[in-house]
This record gives structure tokens, C-alpha cells and sequence, in this order.
């Protein structure tokens, strides 16, 4: 496995991670040119991301804080930390701890392996990929939970794919075993790795940045110059000024010594932390998005109910015409609101196209709540708690009156007929079981009445077509009916289907109507007294329609969960903003005695993310830090001389004050190498050609004055 | 409400006219490109080097100035600097052929200098390696005025977008005419930022190409007279959503354009990497300091480009999808439910979360996250195009 993990980086990245002769030649020179302490196993560690400008790759500078106390390299667990390099130090300190428990005993060393393989970057990125290649078969096969009818469509169409498909729940993808599997398995992942990084980030957000190099001014955009104040109050000075920029910035304690035994007058200041919490911000905005939408989906529900004008429906179970809930939702226990449908109204264009619908409801929002009013439009729900009652859809229902010979009413109600078009062309059927009727025969076969017809809110009658539906609103409403008599099977037990009539036990009935007697099938118009009422049924029975009411259809949908999962979704994008438009730098500032009193002081910078403007940022940081150390004078040449990023700004400030102080023109070069003998010559010559102000940095500076120490 | 005939025909002549200025700049650009030169410093090189003889040593030379480029993209600058320093025997570049055997102090600052040179020209926008391109005065004056109609050209089908807003009396969005218009009005807004903060002059070609064959296939194929909005999208979510999906995608074509660039020219240093080694054969383009690939910036600066682009859509998107789902809740009583719209934004997001994912995974920069960018631009194009035209769901009422 290490060498697979080493291989996996390709000529892109610069790997340090032992072994890379070049790399190592690289890191040891650079390792010395700059002088970070050397730390072999914090080396192994490449920080992911890191800018691998085919700069000397800084081993520990954004590594994870190494705690006190990890021993130095371990052969047998270098092998874990490789691992671990890919994770951008993911392993670290642990990995070590836990590469040697793991020596003893070998399934756990499996497990351990294991869960460090799932928490890696590249099993992100896989579960990524599978997750979206997984997502296209839900967008391309019909699903059930959008289309149920389309689903049947497409079994019928396929008879050998589609139950194939089906037992790969390829119609339910979205709720598929295997999908669940790959969101999981990434969700684990990022709980891993978080619980690793928060615990990092805490950490570096309390305790002191890395140590300054030994030569910060080597770093690119590095520079120094001569002081006149002693390295200790260069050093505060420098603190201070960094501290004016916003920096977290720590200076090196009194009797902080180098590891060579020399004192230790440093600054290291850190700044842009907003950009991990941003991240970790995120992705635990991810956890608890999933979270709520997991939740949501176990505590909430949904169901449809159809209402006919003057009826009311209350929050039950049985109250459902279809209903589905969660795994966790209590059906005993749903939230007893009621309503009551006062008064449906649909408006329409001229050419039948709808133009608003309102339904006037009562409710109640729960047992013992007082009655209120409220319109429901589409789009428009009415909200109780965390239910939602939308309007969405609406249809005829004529009402029929069953009277006996003596014009008794046997039978009446509204029944609800089925929209099959845009003009409310709608389908009806009507099961009377109890019609009065004695039953037939030795095996008292009931007699029980069914009627099936298309009702047509404006009626015309067209030649080829027969009565057909012109407008939607009942201007002129017919009704083509049909009857049978017979054994409806109601009374078995099992559950039939209310919109179609099974016949194959009953006969059809020759009816006495508007169109004269003996015909199978009459058409009733329903405003005309007269011209509304069957009759020869069985028994003398004669069935009247004499109204019309309309129905709403309303959808219920609860779900609790909600509002927090807006608030995570807001947390998401408020860490991704974060994590992706800070930048992450450090700043080191090191301060030595300098012959004759002074100190050659070094400033030097590094950014995880390259070319952002950092080279700018460092240039302003070099000027703010020159001038806090150099109290008496101007800064004397401008900011870092040629060898800084040549931005725009460094460059043109540069140019400046070179033109204007001639009498240094061997300190830019000289600044390229921080030695110290060269540069403690030109401290003298420095300081008083420092006088001349009114230099572009000094434009500046008066900003900045405040942060002088003296 | 009635669509305004006359304002309607304005914004097709203005649509119109914006392409013709686009065509012109681009050829404009396209101009400039050819014209110029690239090596300068190697020229210099190619005077100074001893055995000028066979003009496989002049590009090696040039070679040996080019790889600086892809020092940044990672291999270890001392490696190519020996090679190309045995190879060509001249010690053009200042720390190139330094690091040969145990460096000494002055050596490795020199190298330590050759270093910063390089991660600073490796990352600068300019065309050409480390900006060595020279531009004839005359070919930088076609390229400011292809600038210049870049900008006529824009405030033409920015016109165009108004008016057509102006004709149908709502927000000019609301089909897939518009969206496509709009679509290259943010591309074409993001280039010219860009252009603004950095000198991405040669991007004008590669990023007007696209915009030009798209505005022309809105135009022809998608074109629909102006009308009302379809009642279902009557909400004022449609500014915030869409808005902010159009922002995404505009910006996201950038992003694919230089991803692709990227690609080219990584492929090229590559092949220029093994000439140096004397692997392989310089092509004529090469030879000739010529070429299209050679004028572009460093792979490791359009890389860098590419990564910053997407990172400034990627939030947006994620605004867009999460505007969606709110407005979704409010319409349709669920805030997700797996509609092919909503399943292709899902899968588009997580292609571009693993583009920034593999950036900062060991072994996943460089050309393979430049492939997964490209194949999320390609589920972004399957979420604009083929769920609205050939997949059914709740979005197909966009209008086509």
C-alpha cells in the first residue's frame, strides 16, 4: 500500500514524502536555505493543497500542530503515515500511535487500515463520482414516487426489462438500498475526517502558529533589512505591527532559544482561520442537512383527500384517500386539525384555460381551537403548525336522489366524478348497495344498483362525438348514465376500486328516460326538471340528479424538519463562501543581532493558495514591519526589492524609492541574501539616507504611524 | 398582456447585431494571436548559442528557456535544469544548469532565484512562457480593438436581453431562448472582468468561439417570440433562482474553456519535455517558435485559472439550488423530490464539489481534475438542455 500511495502522485505534485531523490535534494537544500526546523516526520506530511510552486517544498508548514511527546520516525509505521500524506496529514500523530498498536494484533490493523482508507480524500472523490453516476438511471427511468403511472407504462412496454429493473429498484433509485449505501458510506467518510480536522483546527486556533524559520527572508517575497533596535524590540515591534493587520501573531518568549542555542527573537503570525472554519463549517452543514432531510423523512407525511362543498374533513387516518408516512410517524397520533369546505370557486379564461381557483374553508387548527376562516388557493397552502393543506385539484360531483315507487327518498348523495380533460369531461360511477331491492333467488343473490356515466359541465351535442364538454364551468351540465343491477361483490369484504363498476354479475337495465323508454343508456340534463330523472328501474326505483356541487382536492404534507434543514442549507453556502474566498498565510518575521547595535530583521511569508495576492499583501506587511522597526527614519528603499513578486504595486513603489535613494543601490541585491556580514555594512549607510521622506511608501505609512512603537 | 411588437423586433435586430460585433471581435483576437511572436528570450539565446547548427538545437535552446514553465507544475526544477543544461550546453537560464553536482552557496541562491522566477512567471496570466511573447504593434492594436467590440458587442445583446425583457413585459428569462442569451451575456461579462484585473487577452478567441455558435443556435433553433410566462413559473423565486443558476452556468462555460486550454498546453509542455530530453521530435511548430498552444500562458497559470473560476461559481450554484428547493417547498409543498431537474443540479453539484475535492488530493491535480471539470461542465449541459427538451418532468413547461 505505500507504494501504491506513493505512485498515485504523478509528476504534478512535488512528493516529499521520502524516497524522491530530487524532491529530497530540493527539500534539503531548501530545508537549510530557509531553515525550518527539522522535523524528518513532520516531512512525510504534505499538506494537501499546499501550493507545490516548485518552491522548496516547506515539510511543516501547514501541517497539523504536532503534539509534544510523538516520537521521531518509526520504520514500521512509515508506511501508515505515507498513507496518511494523501489525506494532507490526515494520519499524523495518530497514525504513528496506532501504526504501532496496530503491529500486535492483525485484525485490527484491518479495521484500522480499513477506516483510514474510507476517511482518505480519494474515497471521497469516489463515493463522489458514484453518487452522481448513481443519481442518472433516478432521472431517466420513471420513478414511482413522481409517476407511478408512468411506471406501470413502462412495465408494460418492457415485460422482460422492467421487472428486472424493478427488482434492482431502479423505479424507487432514490430510496434503492444501494444508493443509501453510497451516501452513507460518504457520510461516514466525512464524519471521519471531520472529527480529525475540527479537532486540528481547535487546536490551531488556541495555541501559538509555527515557529519562524531560521530564514524567513528566503521564502519567495522574503526581504530584509537593517534595524536600529535591538532584535528583542524588533521582534515586539514587528508583533505589533502584524497585530495591527489583523494577524494572530506571537513573538518568541524571553528565553526562547533557537535549537542551535542562540536567542530566539521571532514573530510568527497566522491569519485567514475563517477559511477552515468555513469548511468545516460546511460539511458540517452537510451532516446536518442530511440529517434533517433523514428526519424529516421518518417524522413526516403526506396524503390526498377529496372534499365535496359542505363536507369537512378532519387530520385522520381514516379520513385519507391516500396517505404515506414516515417510518416514525405515529398515524394514532396526527395533529387533529379539521376544515370544512364552505364554497369552491374556479374561474376561467374565455378559452377554458383556468385563471384562479379559491376554496373557502372553516378550520380548526386543533381539538379545541376556536373555528377560523381561510381561502386556499394553488400555490397558496394553508398552514397549521407543521402541516401544509394545499389545493390541488378540484371536479364535479352531481348529487342523486334514489326514490322509491311511493317517492320516498331511498338513497342520495353527492358523488364525486373523475376529470378526464381540460373541459371537466368527467366520469361517474354510482354504487347504491342498499337500494331496497329484495334479494333474488334460492341464494339470495342482493339486488344491488350501479350507475356509470360521463358527466359534461357545458354540454353540446357534436355529431361525431356525441354530448360533449364545451367549458368547464357547469353553465349547461348533462349527464350520459348507464345502470346495472346485480351482485356488486361490496359485501364480501374485499376492496374494490369506487371509480369503476365490476358488471360481470350484474345486468344492464333498460332505462326510462328524457330519450324515451327501454334505452340502455339516457343522457339527463340537469338544470331541466324535466329532463332529469330515470325511471323503469327495478322494484319501481326512479333516480333523480338534481344538482351539481363541486369538490377540492387537498394535499396534506407535513414535515418538521424544515425549517432546520433551510438553516443548514444557509450554513452551507455561508461555509463555502468562507472556505473558498480566504486565504490561509502565514507570516514570520525573525530579528538577529546585528554588529554595532542593531539587528538585521527578515520578513518572509507563505499562502496556501498561490497567486491570490498574497505577494501584494506580503509587500504592504514588509513596508507596515520596516517601519515599525525602523522608528527614526522612512523606510529607506521601498518594499522587497526586485526579488518580490513583481506586482504591480510592489514593483512601481520599488521603482520609486530606488529612484530616489541611489545611494543603496547594492541593498536590493544584497537583501536576495540574507547574509548577515553584508548586510550589517549597510546599516550605517542605511539609517541616515533613510531621512528623505515623502517617498510613495510613505503615502502609506502615515496610516500606519499608530503602529509605531516609539 | 400584450407583447410590444415593436421592442420585440428591436432586441432580435440588436441579438442579431451583438453576434455580427462578437464574429468581429473574435476574428480580431484570433488576429492578434497569429500575429505575434513568441521567444524573444530565446531568440537571444538562439544568437548567443554556440552550435546553432541544426534547428533541432535552436528549439532545444528555446526548450530549455520553456521548461521554466513546467517546472511549476512540478517536477523538480533541478531535473529539468540538468537536462536541458547537458542538452543544449548553455546556461541560458541563470540557475538552470547550476545544480549539477554539490551546489555551492552562491549556486543555490542562484537557484533559489530561478526558482521564484519561475513560480512567479508560472502563475502569471500573460500569453507565451513566463509572458515571452512579443506583439507587433500592429497585431496589439487588433487586439485592443477586438476589446473594444468585445465591449460594443455586449452592451448590444445586453440591449438585446432588456429589450426583449421590456417587449414581454416580465424578466427576460423565462425560456430556453433567453436563458442561452443570457447565458453568454454572463460568459462574456465574466471574460471581460476577468480581463479587467488581468491581461487575458488571449482568452478572447477561445471564450468568443463558443458564445458566437451558441448565440447561433439560440438564435435559429430556440428562438421563440416573446410571450407571457407560463402561469406555474408567475413567482417571484424566478428572479433569485434562475438568476443565480444562469450566473452559475455562464461562468462555468468559462471555466470549460480554459480547462480545455489547460489541457492543450499541459500536453504540449509535456511533448515539449520530451524534445528536451531528446526523446522525441520537435514538431514545426516548435521549430518555428510557432503555434497556437505556445502563445498560451503555462499550463500551471490557466490551472489556477480555471480552479479560481470554478470556485467563484461553485457557491452560486449552490445558491441556485438551494433558491430552487425554497421555491419548490412554496409551489409544489416539497423542498426536493428527485425531479430530473433537481437529480441533474444534484449530480452537476457533486461533479464540481469533486473537481475542487481532487485539487486537493495528491495525485488528483493537474489533468485529472481538469477531466472531471470537463464532465461536470457535460452534466451542466445535460441539465440545461436534455432535461428541459428530452426528458419529462416537472421542468419541461420551461418552454423550448
Amino acid at each position: 500500500m505505500t507504494s501504491s500511495t506513493r505512485s498515485s502522485s504523478t509528476s504534478l505534485d512535488v512528493d516529499p514524502s521520502g524516497g524522491d531523490s530530487a524532491g529530497a535534494d530540493v527539500g534539503a537544500a531548501g530545508a537549510e536555505g530557509v531553515g525550518f526546523d527539522a522535523d524528518p516526520a513532520a516531512r512525510r506530511r504534505l499538506p494537501d493543497g499546499h501550493a507545490d510552486a516548485g518552491v522548496v517544498v516547506l515539510p511543516d508548514a501547514f501541517a497539523p500542530p504536532v503534539r509534544a511527546g510523538d516520537g521521531g520516525p518509526d520504520d514500521p509505521v512509515s508506511a501508515a503515515s505515507a498513507s496518511g500524506a494523501t489525506r494532507g496529514a490526515a494520519g499524523g500523530p495518530a497514525a504513528r500511535r496506532a501504526g504501532g498498536g496496530a503491529g500486535r494484533n492483525p485484525v485490527l490493523a484491518v479495521a484500522i487500515r480499513s477506516w483510514r482508507q474510507l476517511t482518505s480524500m480519494r474515497t471521497a472523490l469516489l463515493l463522489l463520482f458514484l453518487l452522481a453516476l448513481a443519481a442518472v438511471p433516478g432521472s431517466l427511468l420513471p420513478q414511482r414516487n413522481i409517476n407511478p403511472m408512468r411506471v406501470e407504462q413502462y412495465l408494460n412496454d418492457h415485460p422482460t426489462l422492467g421487472p428486472m429493473l424493478d427488482r434492482l429498484s431502479g423505479f424507487d433509485v432514490f430510496s434503492a438500498p444501494w444508493f443509501a449505501a453510497i451516501y452513507l458510506l460518504l457520510f461516514i467518510s466525512l464524519i471521519g475526517c471531520l472529527s480529525s480536522r475540527i479537532r486540528w483546527h481547535a487546536r490551531a486556533l488556541f495555541t501559538a502558529p509555527p515557529k519562524a524559520p531560521a530564514r524567513p527572508g528566503r521564502l519567495p517575497g522574503g526581504s530584509s533589512w537593517a534595524s536600529p533596535l535591538p532584535p528583542a524590540d524588533a521582534a515586539a515591534a514587528a508583533r505589533a505591527a502584524l497585530r495591527g493587520r489583523r494577524f494572530r501573531a506571537s513573538a518568541s518568549g524571553a528565553d526562547a532559544r533557537r535549537p542551535d542555542g542562540t536567542p530566539d527573537h521571532s514573530v510568527a503570525a497566522e491569519k485567514g482561520y475563517l477559511r477552515e472554519t468555513g469548511n468545516l463549517l460546511f460539511h458540517v452543514a452537510l451532516v446536518g442537512l442530511l440529517a434533517a432531510v433523514g428526519f424529516g423523512s421518518w417524522f413526516g407525511y403526506q396524503g390526498t383527500t377529496l372534499v365535496v362543498t359542505g363536507d369537512g374533513f378532519a387530520n385522520t387516518l381514516i379520513s385519507y384517500d391516500q396517505f404515506t408516512g414516515g417510518k416514525l410517524v405515529d398515524t394514532a397520533r396526527l395533529k387533529p386539525f379539521s376544515l370544512t369546505l364552505n364554497r369552491f370557486q374556479a374561474s376561467y379564461e374565455a378559452n377554458g384555460e383556468p385563471s384562479d381557483f379559491r376554496a373557502d374553508v372553516s378550520y380548526s387548527s386543533d381539538l379545541d381551537a376556536p373555528t377560523r376562516q381561510a381561502v386556499v388557493r394553488v400555490n397558496h397552502p394553508l398552514v397549521l403548525g407543521n402541516a401544509k393543506v394545499y389545493l390541488i385539484g378540484h371536479g364535479y360531483a352531481p348529487h342523486f336522489l334514489l326514490r322509491d315507487a311511493r317517492g320516498r327518498t331511498v338513497w342520495q348523495g353527492n358523488v364525486p366524478c373523475t376529470p378526464r380533460d381540460g373541459m371537466f369531461t368527467s366520469t361517474c360511477t354510482v354504487k347504491i348497495p342498499d337500494a331496497g331491492l329484495p334479494p333474488l333467488g334460492a341464494q339470495r343473490v342482493p339486488q344491488q344498483l350501479a350507475f356509470s356515466g360521463v358527466f359534461t359541465p357545458t354540454t353540446q351535442l357534436d355529431p361525431t362525438h356525441g354530448y360533449v364538454s364545451i367549458y368547464p364551468a357547469a353553465r349547461a351540465p348533462g349527464l350520459t348514465i348507464t345502470g346495472y343491477v346485480g351482485n356488486l361483490h361490496l359485501d364480501e369484504g374485499v376492496p374494490q376500486n369506487v371509480y369503476t363498476v365490476d358488471t360481470r354479475d350484474m345486468r344492464q337495465l333498460s332505462l326510462t328516460g328524457p330519450a324515451g323508454a327501454n334505452r340502455t343508456a339516457q343522457v339527463l340534463a340537469l338544470n331541466n326538471r324535466d329532463q332529469r330523472t330515470l325511471t323503469g328501474l327495478p322494484g319501481g326505483l326512479s333516480l333523480e340528479v338534481n344538482s351539481v356541487a363541486e369538490f377540492a382536492t387537498f394535499q396534506v404534507k407535513s414535515d418538521p424538519f424544515k425549517d432546520e434543514a433551510l438553516l443548514f442549507a444557509v450554513l452551507i453556502i455561508l461555509g463555502l463562501i468562507a472556505s473558498l474566498r480566504v486565504r490561509r498565510r502565514r507570516v514570520w518575521v525573525r530579528a538577529r543581532p546585528a554588529a554595532g547595535g542593531g539587528s538585521t530583521v527578515e520578513i518572509g511569508g507563505l499562502s496556501r493558495s498561490h497567486g491570490d495576492g498574497f505577494a501584494s499583501e506580503l509587500g504592504q506587511l514588509t513596508i507596515a514591519v520596516r517601519e515599525a522597526t525602523t522608528p527614526a527614519a522612512a523606510p529607506s528603499a521601498g518594499p522587497a526589492p526586485a526579488t518580490a513578486p513583481a506586482t504591480a504595486e510592489a514593483a512601481g513603489s520599488a521603482e520609486a524609492t530606488r529612484d530616489e535613494a541611489p545611494g543603496n543601490d547594492e541593498t536590493p541585491g544584497n537583501a536576495v541574501v540574507p547574509d548577515g556580514t553584508s548586510t550589517q555594512d549597510e546599516g550605517a549607510p542605511t539609517a541616515p539616507s533613510g531621512t528623505r521622506s515623502g517617498d510613495a511608501a510613505d503615502g502609506g505609512a502615515t496610516s500606519r504611524a499608530s503602529e509605531r512603537e516609539q | 398582456m400584450a407583447v410590444n411588437e415593436g421592442m420585440s423586433s428591436l432586441s432580435d435586430h440588436l441579438f442579431g447585431s451583438g453576434m455580427a460585433v462578437y464574429a468581429a471581435a473574435m476574428l480580431g483576437y484570433a488576429a492578434e494571436f497569429a500575429f505575434s511572436r513568441l521567444g524573444t528570450r530565446s531568440a537571444a539565446a538562439d544568437a548567443g548559442a554556440a552550435e546553432g547548427s541544426a534547428a533541432g538545437a535552436t528549439s532545444v535552446d528555446a526548450a530549455a528557456e520553456v521548461p521554466a514553465a513546467r517546472v511549476a507544475a512540478g517536477q523538480p526544477a533541478v531535473l529539468v535544469g540538468v537536462g536541458a543544461a547537458a542538452d543544449a550546453g548553455a546556461g541560458a537560464g541563470a540557475g538552470a544548469g547550476a545544480a549539477t553536482a554539490a551546489p555551492t552557496a552562491a549556486d543555490r541562491t542562484g537557484e533559489i532565484e530561478a526558482v521564484r522566477q519561475r513560480d512567479r512567471a508560472a502563475h502569471t496570466l500573460s500569453a507565451g512562457n513566463d509572458g515571452d511573447v512579443e506583439v507587433p504593434a500592429r497585431a496589439r492594436w487588433i487586439g485592443r480593438i477586438a476589446v473594444w467590440l468585445t465591449v460594443v458587442g455586449w452592451a448590444l445583446h445586453l440591449s438585446s436581453v432588456v429589450t426583449r425583457g421590456v417587449a414581454a413585459d416580465r424578466v427576460p428569462w423565462g425560456n430556453m431562448y433567453e436563458y442561452s442569451s443570457m447565458i453568454c451575456l454572463i460568459a462574456v461579462t465574466t471574460f471581460l472582468g476577468l480581463m479587467i484585473r488581468h491581461n487575458v487577452r488571449w482568452l478572447g478567441v477561445f471564450i468568443m468561439v463558443p458564445v458566437v455558435l451558441y448565440l447561433g443556435f439560440a438564435g435559429t433553433v430556440l428562438y421563440v417570440a416573446p410571450g407571457p410566462l407560463v402561469p406555474a413559473l408567475n413567482s417571484y423565486w424566478l428572479k433569485i433562482h434562475v438568476v443565480g443558476a444562469i450566473l452559475a452556468s455562464g461562468i462555468f462555460l468559462v471555466s470549460a474553456v480554459t480547462t480545455l486550454l489547460f489541457l492543450l498546453k499541459e500536453r504540449w509542455e509535456n511533448r515539449l519535455a520530451e524534445v528536451a530530453a531528446g526523446r522525441a521530435e520537435a514538431n514545426r511548430a516548435m521549430q518555428n517558435r510557432g503555434g497556437i498552444v505556445m502563445r498560451l500562458p503555462s499550463s500551471a497559470a490557466l490551472d489556477t485559472l480555471t480552479y479560481r473560476v470554478i470556485a467563484f461559481a461553485f457557491p452560486i450554484w449552490t445558491f441556485a439550488i438551494i433558491a430552487g428547493a425554497i421555491w419548490a417547498e412554496a409551489a409544489w409543498g416539497r423542498y426536493w423530490g428527485w425531479d430530473p431537474k433537481e437529480t441533474w443540479s444534484f449530480i452537476t453539484w457533486v461533479c464540481y464539489a469533486a473537481y475542487l475535492h481532487a485539487r486537493a488530493t495528491a495525485g488528483w491535480r493537474g489533468r485529472r481534475a481538469a477531466a472531471i471539470s470537463l464532465v461536470a461542465f457535460c452534466a451542466l449541459f445535460v441539465d440545461y438542455y436534455l432535461v428541459n427538451l428530452v426528458i419529462n418532468g416537472l421542468h419541461s413547461y420551461a418552454g423550448v
